[in-house]
């Protein structure tokens, strides 16, 4: 018996984990709807100024993401409580960092992918118009949700052994989370209202360095948090 | 050349908060041997095989399974040691199969291992329900289907009999035999004190975490 690499264990988990989470798809419909009805909710506060929405519309783009990150967040280490399902990948043993990684990216692609179907109906809904190309703004999902996954990861395997998960995860998590946010707000508004200054490269290398930072500190904390 | 013990603990003590739930263990096991754990509820049995299998450190002593020291390398450790807990480490939503199919991809070995480790415990590899809809005696099956997957050269059994009925019990005895005919070390805690006798060499008493003469 030989066990396999970091990037073999890393791919290993992450088609588990989309497997398991296609076959309770309850969870993706509930993500979905929640993730809707926020950017409803954030339309009906302010009101009918259309302008107003369309210019804050990233804003929503970005919170209705982070709000429903943390329900993402918070059910993928769920899983793995049942049946003591992490404690067992470690018994394997899997490499530690490999459940991370795994874990992060399969988070990643989720929000990413919920962050795809909300752009259409931004633009139905607000009347926002993709000025700046379509590249960029992938780039900017892409960036953004890996921004939150990371840290989010990270710290849904520390509130998965806390009596009050539900409300630590969110506390430990926003503060972290405030120049990402910032950076992927502004850099969404800039592709919905264009860029006469150029900023949008430095609002997604911002995002960039937030990702190395915060995957790497992950990469190196992970291991000591899932251990006794 | 003669191999070293399969397991050897020195002063092995482990406390929750102020409860102790081992004190100053210490205990020689040879390799291909069978150790019966019996004691009552809180006696330790189960702490005493998690820290065996690395899932829990000891608060003091050392620990070594098959010469390796499991405090400074317990990846090399639990890649020899197999655990069948009260938890089964398994997926909810995923089949028996595909949850053995992850674990062969993880242990490096063939994919094509799987099924046969399912009928081994007559589970069906073409029962593609979710485990969320298995009986506790099925769960109790796939546990130990994973536990020949892995082949462990020390297998822990945390009372493997709890939730099979009778036939279940039998089966899993005779499992349990080929298992420790084919060289493994067991260590079995269980309550089932007949069943245990029959199948274990050796005994070990514990009582508030201390080994007592049975």
């Amino acid at each position: 018996m030989r066990l396999p690499g970091l990037l073999a264990s890393t791919w290993v988990l992450f088609r588990k984990d989309l497997l398991v989470e296609w076959r309770s798809r309850s969870r993706i419909n509930a993500l979905v709807f929640f993730s809707l009805a926020t950017l409803l909710l954030f339309s009906f506060a302010l009101g009918p100024d259309t302008a107003l929405l369309r210019r804050n519309a990233g804003g929503y783009l970005w919170l209705a993401l982070l709000l429903s990150s943390v329900l993402a967040l918070g059910e993928s280490f769920r899983v793995e409580r049942e049946n003591a399902a992490l404690e067992g990948l470690r018994l394997i043993p899997v490499d530690s960092r490999a459940i991370f990684l795994s874990k992060g990216i399969a988070n990643a692609v989720l929000l990413a992918a919920l962050g795809l179907l909300l752009i259409p109906v931004l633009v139905a809904l607000l009347d926002v118009r993709i000025v700046l190309s379509w590249g960029e703004l992938l780039a900017l999902v892409g960036l953004g949700c890996l921004a939150i996954a990371a840290p989010g990861t990270l710290y849904g395997a520390i509130a998965s052994h806390a009596r009050a998960r539900d409300v630590l995860l969110p506390l430990l998590l926003f503060p972290i989370l405030i120049p990402a946010l910032v950076a992927a707000a502004k850099g969404t508004a800039l592709v919905f209202e264009g860029d006469p200054m150029g900023q949008f490269p430095s609002w997604l290398t911002l995002l960039g360095s937030f990702d190395v930072i915060y995957w790497g500190l992950g990469v190196v904390l992970f291991p000591r948090v899932i251990e006794e | 050349m003669e191999l070293g013990p399969a397991l050897e603990l020195h002063e092995v003590s482990k406390r929750y908060g102020a409860q102790w739930a081992l004190v100053r263990l210490s205990l020689t096991l040879r390799r291909g041997a069978s150790l019966l754990l019996t004691g009552h509820n809180g006696s330790g049995k189960t702490t005493l095989l998690r820290v065996l299998a690395t899932a829990v450190r000891p608060s003091s002593g050392t620990v070594r399974v098959l010469g390796t020291d499991a405090g400074r390398e317990p990846d090399r450790v639990r890649a020899q040691v197999g655990l069948l807990s009260h938890a089964n480490f398994v997926y909810e939503d995923l089949s028996g199969l595909e949850n053995l199919e992850v674990l062969a991809r993880l242990l490096g070995i063939s994919v094509s291992a799987a099924p046969g480790a399912l009928e081994r415990v007559s589970l069906s590899p073409k029962d593609d329900r979710p485990i969320r809809t298995y009986s506790a005696g099925m769960r109790r099956r796939l546990a130990l289907a994973r536990l020949f997957l892995k082949q462990p050269a020390v297998a822990l059994l945390d009372e493997p009999f709890v939730e099979l009925d009778p036939a279940g019990v039998t089966e899993l005895e005779a499992r349990i035999r080929e298992l420790h005919a084919g060289g493994t070390t067991l260590v079995l805690a269980t309550h089932h004190i007949q069943q245990g006798l029959q199948l274990c060499t050796d005994r070990l008493h514990l009582e508030q975490g201390r080994p007592i003469a049975a």
